[in-house]
């Protein structure tokens, strides 16, 4: 059919007739220059012109407004270049350390529970036999909630005058909490919420995973007299170290990235700004400042990209160091 | 291979023609302001001329679920229509008429109507946006003939530096001690004599919190700005200020300031009459009041209206007396600006209609027996604006449809507090002290003397950043 993408068709026809330049030159299809060729994939550079637009305009497009920003401030209605102002500012607000602090305590806990707890879960579920779907359904449900109905009930569970958590302490007779109301307990209180909302999606990927780790790998172990500890070091964990590595690296990126827990179960800052966090700090500067601090927000969402692309880079090289060894 | 090459070359291209367009679109973002200034301003300050045909847009029109304020803006167009045949009012609706993101957002897009709603703290961030126009030359007591009675305190709250006016006030608030008078009776306390001082405010949040059942005595906000906003509320009440006389430095260091956290974190920790849970927000607190939960705090008068309206409670059971402290009182409000930009037909236009709808005796929202017939409330001590024959006229109409009862509000009006407006910065300056006013009510270790310190240490640092 005219105009539709065949990998087969195009192949074929960019396929050279005989072997490497000399079939190319007998072909003589480079003299046929830029015009044939655009010609030839004419649909498919349209398919990814469109991509490149809706990614220009949507993303790289912010991006670049965000870094010039960033060097930016608007006052009485003139914008003026500030060179390091916006980063001096952060750099001098105690907020930005208080932000980071609590970014890394959240990513940390986030990581003990949120990248722990799903692959236990995930192994679980592997080794049973018997209601598997319906346990898989169940632990994927919270990921179907939307995040906010998910965070408020939370919220109510968390209330510590007629919250469920501190009813259920109260009928054991254990001491109850203060939750979001401590600064010590709001924190880990934001953690579990976020970790019960969203370990359904990392539990299937973990799954999935385990599933294709072959049989006689465990029966192997099983003749060696291989103990489940042992099975679970020795086989899973290296069968599934790719996945693992891959879900960490994207679980830390996200979780550096946490807005919606903190924002929706403590306003944000939470007691004595205890659940402040870096994205929050970008919103509160960009939008509750009640001032024009784009420029300030955009320095902000600045460092905090440089330090994840600089994370970034360092798990990569990291892994292909792995991997050469 | 070829292919890619030309994937690159056109990839290139796209990138390319997208940096040049992020250039095209800095520069012109650059030059800040839009192409009008308000056109000739030679008569502005002649009234609109009835002939005149304008579109204006607007914002904050009530919303269908507020069925009898929909229908008083559909009668009050349609009235300012016979006067003005050929203005056209585009409004869109809104609860709440401002949403600090969406707005902060729109200022920033240049997306604002021609006529918007603002709060007055609100005019420091719309001037540096570059967001509203200088009205002064058509605002007159021809333009406006109730202008030589509103305060001139709440009309400076729209002025810049330099006595430029850039909006017309709407309503606005002198903020007072709310409480909840069925519970006040079950505690064995006069509900027309509320306390007046903090000392009082203690010993009767004590008895309250005595009735049990969850009831707490007093309540604050601690979160998303608004400690700081109450912080200021009481430190205003016990004669504190904010900043220093140049406005350079913060000055709630200080006796007065101590005195409001040690408040707090008395009833919270010493007499426990506040709760555990913390980190309120509005409208927590109403929530709380509304549902017998809450004894008192400190708000506004129109909180008792959004406790009707909204939550399901009764005029009855609500009762106002004067700011703790009686020094000052918060003042706040409400008002609308003129986008930068708008010509001069749209300001006149502008200022017509907020003069028809919110700033005329026995017109739109002080169309009091109307107000009466459609079942809005009438005898909330708000606005509060008016001095002169304007503030008299105001109450003898008011007492005459009043459908509340205004006895309840009787010891917030008859002990004036004078009004002291919010600071300039102000959210930053809140969300500073929200941390101080968390730390309190959240830690029972909690160290005044050095929240207040770091407090003010970060302010001022903020402050320095903002010159």
């Amino acid at each position: 059919m005219a105009g539709t993408i065949s990998p087969y068709k195009t192949n074929r026809r960019s396929a050279p007739a005989g072997s490497g330049s000399a079939g190319r030159g007998a072909g003589g299809r480079e003299r046929s220059g830029l015009g044939q060729k655009v010609r030839r994939n004419l649909s498919a550079h349209g398919f990814l012109f469109g991509a490149l637009v809706c990614f220009g305009f949507f993303t790289w497009y912010p991006m670049v407004r965000e870094v010039i920003m960033s060097f930016q401030k608007t006052k009485r209605g003139k914008t003026t270049w500030v060179g390091f102002d916006n980063l001096e500012r952060i750099f001098d607000d105690p907020d930005f350390w208080h932000a980071w602090r609590n970014t890394f305590l959240f990513t940390l806990l986030a990581l003990v529970l949120g990248f722990a707890l799903p692959f236990f879960v995930a192994v679980l579920l592997n080794e049973l036999r018997h209601a598997k779907a319906y346990l898989r359904i169940l632990v994927y449900l919270p990921v179907m909630m939307p995040p906010v109905a998910a965070v408020l009930l939370f919220k109510y569970f968390y209330n510590p005058d007629y919250g469920l958590f501190n009813d259920i302490l109260r009928t054991l007779h254990l001491p109850t909490s203060a939750w979001l109301n401590s600064p010590d307990t709001a924190m880990v209180s934001v953690v579990i919420a976020a970790t019960w909302m969203n370990m359904g999606g990392a539990t299937l990927i973990y799954l999935a995973a385990l599933q294709g780790i072959p049989g006689e790998l465990y029966e192997a172990a099983d003749l060696d007299g291989a103990g489940l500890l042992r099975k679970l070091w020795h086989v899973t964990i290296p069968q599934t170290r790719l996945i693992l590595s891959l879900l960490l690296l994207l679980q830390i990126v996200a979780t550096m990235q946490v807005f919606v827990e903190p924002f929706l179960l403590t306003g944000g800052n939470g007691p004595q700004n205890s659940t402040m966090t870096v994205v929050y700090l970008v919103y509160e500067y960009a939008f509750d400042l009640g001032g024009n601090n784009y420029g300030v927000a955009s320095a902000l969402g600045l460092v905090m990209l440089v330090v994840l692309a600089g994370f970034s880079a360092l798990y990569s090289r990291l892994s292909r160091n792995s991997d050469n060894d | 291979m070829k292919t890619n090459g030309l994937l690159h070359r056109s990839a290139v291209a796209v990138v390319v023609a997208g940096l040049a367009f992020s250039a095209a679109a800095c520069s012109s973002s650059g030059g800040g302001s839009s192409s009008g200034d308000g056109g000739k301003a030679g008569d502005a300050g002649a009234p609109l001329d009835p002939a005149t045909k304008v579109t204006i847009t607007a914002d904050c029109q009530p919303p269908t679920t507020k069925p009898a304020e929909r229908k008083q803006w559909d009668d009050d167009i349609a009235a300012f229509n016979k006067i003005y045949p050929n203005v056209t009012i585009k409004a869109t609706d809104g609860s709440p008429c401002e949403e600090p993101a969406k707005f902060t957002a729109q200022l920033a897009g240049k997306t604002q109507p021609d006529l918007f709603y603002a709060y007055f703290t609100d005019t420091n961030q719309i001037l540096d946006a570059g967001g509203a126009q200088d009205i002064s030359a058509y605002v007159n007591e021809k333009t406006v003939p109730a202008l030589k009675d509103i305060d001139p305190s709440v009309l400076g709250t729209l002025k810049d530096a330099d006595g430029k006016l850039y909006g017309l006030p709407v309503t606005n608030y002198k903020m007072g001690l709310i409480y909840n008078r069925k519970l006040f009776v079950q505690a064995g306390l006069d509900p027309d004599k509320p306390p007046t001082t903090w000392a009082e405010i203690r010993e009767d949040a004590k008895k309250i919190a005595a009735l049990g059942n969850g009831v707490n005595g007093y309540g604050d906000y601690s979160a998303t700005n608004q400690g700081g906003w109450h912080f200021t509320a009481e430190l205003y009440g016990l004669g504190g200020k904010m900043l220093s006389d140049d406005g350079k430095k913060v000055a709630f260091n200080s006796a007065e300031g101590k005195q409001v956290l040690q408040n707090l974190y008395d009833m919270r920790w010493t007499d426990n009459t506040m709760g555990a849970t913390q980190g309120l927000k509005w409208p927590d607190l109403m929530t709380q009041t509304s549902t017998d939960k809450l004894g008192m705090y400190v708000g506004a008068p129109d909180d008792i209206t959004y406790m009707v309206q909204t939550l399901k409670g009764n005029y009855e059971d609500y009762g106002m007396g004067p700011m703790p402290g009686g020094k000052s009182a918060l003042l706040g409000g409400d008002g609308r600006f003129f986008k930068k930009g708008s010509t001069p037909d749209q300001i006149k236009a502008g200022v017509a209609w907020v003069n028809f709808k919110y700033l005329t005796m026995g017109k739109g929202q002080f169309d009091y027996s109307r107000n009466k017939t459609d079942g809005l409330p009438v005898g909330i001590p708000q606005p509060s604006f008016f001095g002169g024959a304007s503030l008299a006229a105001d109450n003898t109409a008011k007492a005459a449809s009043a459908t509340v009862p205004v006895k309840n509000y009787a010891p917030y009006v008859s002990t004036p507090v004078p009004g002291k407006t919010e600071p300039a910065n102000a959210q930053q300056l809140y969300k500073v002290l929200d941390a101080a006013v968390s730390a309190v009510l959240t830690d029972k270790n909690a160290d005044i003397a050095k929240l207040l310190t770091d407090a003010e240490s970060q302010a001022n640092q903020v402050l320095s950043s903002l010159q």
